[in-house]
């Protein structure tokens, strides 16, 4: 992808507003007697890059096509941009890239653009722009069905931006690409959000969630079980403390933030300090006399913070490995 | 609208499919109606030979062209039909098509569309190979080119069009409703090659089956034909023209049928999630 490529956005751009692009309320999708999706609420504002995180069949992308239109809630309501998903008025606006990206296996990459140009109205100038966006320009005339996996989902993101959307709605996007790939990817979601688009995006990539986005839902059987900043949900760092004597590292400190948020974890303290009094202890500990031999700050991972909420699996694939991030499912 | 006709008609196309089912149709005509009937002018001498000929001259021009549509012809354009429907789920693209905004029943208009004009151009290429095909043989034999009337030409390339268009819906029909195209094109080709031939085999001996037969799409397709011009299968004709009905109640059919496979398929476009 080609870092320097801009959108031209300033040709639709609405002026900033705080009303919420997305709203959903109760929106609840049952299959005979299973519930996909249970009373979800959801608001993405503009300019906002909302993470939705969940193991695989928690309701994602289920949520998603209810959103786009593509799936009826069995109850609840939702509006996207002002009107009813998937009505014209709303997708004339929306750009989304729904699961496996779907085209047409004998035409090209610019053909397949064309086809949706047609449909959407949109002019066939935007086609080049987002081809080179995605840097797939020089294989735009290629038959889809020899592009590769990462090709083929470059392709799905070109044709969600085709529109020049105020929303857009991610389905795994980093799917299939490889590491540099990926970090393109979050690099253009993030661009996306600061140009002032409101970004629905799903992954299974706890890092590349913790990475891009600006809020999170966590979903799990079909309800979003929490909703927060990132750092909102991995909560305060805790200051761990390795010193000798350690029972009277125990009493300086506790002296100092109360008994209670001080914890012996092995042959380390884990205390609730906030970031301005780490010297303070720090201090404290070297006049008292006590040998610190370590004392760092260690944030709480979103996995940990994922498992306490889902209590699902996680598996640590090699891809999240080579992301630094986590594979949930 | 016109938008949608327009990615419709450039999808369609560009498909490979598209082309090779024209072409398999026109080189089925030119044999099938031209080709075969000469050779075996060429190599008897009885009435049987005569009329074969005959039936390669300018003068049955309408008839021939229009012929074949009631089973090989009407079974190609059930298959793209199909194959412009089905392929959409197999494909994902549905889900691509949907959220650029257009709305389904307008996507699925445009689709029927671009069908439609499709289907023009392959009933104008059906007249003109079998305008040149006669003319070729009436050169070879030296007999007179004796063109039908303008209006008789026109009337078969609408009742041909029509019958074509019966076929295409019915395979738009069955690909929505499969959501793909193997079951759609395999149930639709047993439906036109096996279970009408049945029912029409056992329509003597079981009276409700004789009505039964009278609301076929093969039935009324061949019997259009028929009335276009097409030599039955008793004259030696194509398999599937008959004169079971009249030409004006076999219109009549074919187009209600159509018009109901389209009612179908509008209504599954528009009534199911697209998962």
């Amino acid at each position: 992808m080609t870092a320097t490529a801009a959108l031209d956005r300033a040709a639709n751009t609405s002026p900033a507003t705080t009303e919420p692009v997305l709203v959903a309320r109760g929106l609840t999708k049952r299959y005979g007697d299973v519930l996909a999706v249970d009373a979800v609420d959801l608001e993405v504002h503009p300019g906002e890059v909302y993470g939705f995180l969940g193991p695989n069949g928690a309701g994602k992308t289920t949520t998603m096509r209810m959103l786009l239109g593509l799936i009826r809630p069995t109850a609840g309501t939702a509006t996207v941009l002002g009107h009813r998903p998937g009505s014209p008025q709303a997708l004339a606006e929306v750009g989304a890239l729904v699961e496996s990206p779907g085209f047409y296996p004998y035409l090209s990459g610019h053909d397949n653009l064309r086809v949706l140009a047609r449909y959407s109205g949109t002019p066939s100038y935007r086609i080049g722009a987002v081809l080179e966006l995605v840097d797939l320009a020089g294989r735009a005339g290629d038959r889809f069905s020899t592009y590769s996996l990462g090709m083929k989902q470059r392709l799905g993101v070109a044709a969600a931006l085709l529109k020049n959307p105020r929303l857009l709605i991610l389905d795994e996007p980093t799917n299939g690409l490889d590491p540099a790939g990926m970090a393109e990817m979050r690099e253009l979601v993030r661009r996306l959000g600061e140009e002032g688009r409101a970004v629905l995006l799903s992954s299974h990539l706890l890092g590349e969630v913790q990475q891009v986005c600006d809020r999170i839902g966590i979903i799990a059987g079909g309800r979003i079980v929490t909703e927060s900043t990132v750092s909102e949900l991995r909560g305060q760092a805790d200051l761990v403390v390795v010193a000798e004597p350690l029972s009277q590292a125990h009493q300086v400190i506790a002296g100092l933030v109360g008994d209670g948020a001080v914890a012996q974890q092995g042959d380390a303290l884990r205390c609730q300090v906030p970031a301005q009094q780490v010297a303070e202890v720090n201090r404290a500990l070297v006049s008292a006399g006590i040998d610190v031999t370590e004392l760092r700050r260690e944030e709480k991972s979103l996995e940990e913070v994922f498992l306490n909420l889902t209590g699902s699996g996680t598996t640590t694939g090699s891809e999240a490995a080579n992301e630094g991030g986590s594979h949930v499912g | 609208m016109l938008a949608s006709v327009g990615a419709e008609w450039m999808k369609l196309r560009k498909r490979p499919s598209t082309w090779v089912l024209g072409g398999v149709w026109l080189a089925m005509l030119v044999f099938f109606a031209y080709v075969l009937p000469y050779l075996t002018a060429d190599s008897d001498t009885g009435p049987e030979a005569a009329g074969a000929l005959a039936s390669t001259l300018p003068a049955e021009l309408v008839g021939n062209a229009v012929a074949g549509y009631a089973l090989f012809g009407g079974a190609l354009a059930l298959i793209l039909g199909a194959l412009s429907a089905g392929s959409e789920y197999g494909w994902g693209t549905v889900k691509t098509a949907l959220t650029q905004g257009p709305g389904r029943l307008n996507v699925l208009g445009g689709m029927l569309a671009a069908l439609g004009l499709a289907l023009v151009g392959m009933v104008v290429l059906t007249f003109a190979v079998s305008a040149g095909a006669s003319a070729i043989v009436a050169s070879i034999e030296s007999a007179p080119y004796a063109w039908p009337p303008v209006a008789d030409i026109v009337t078969g390339m609408a009742g041909g069009w029509l019958v074509l268009a019966m076929f295409a819906l019915a395979g738009v029909a069955l690909g929505t409703a499969t959501r793909g195209t193997s079951m759609a094109i395999g149930l639709g080709l047993v439906w036109v090659f096996v279970v009408e031939g049945l029912i029409r085999a056992s329509a003597s001996a079981l009276e409700f089956l004789d009505t039964v037969q009278r609301a076929l799409p093969g039935v009324n397709g061949g019997s259009l034909t028929a009335a276009l011009g097409a030599r039955t299968v008793e004259e030696g004709g194509a398999p599937g023209v008959s004169t079971l009905i009249s030409g004006g109640q076999a219109t009549l059919v074919v187009a209600v049928l159509a018009a109901g496979f389209a009612l179908v398929a509008g209504w599954l476009q528009r009534a199911r999630d697209v998962v």
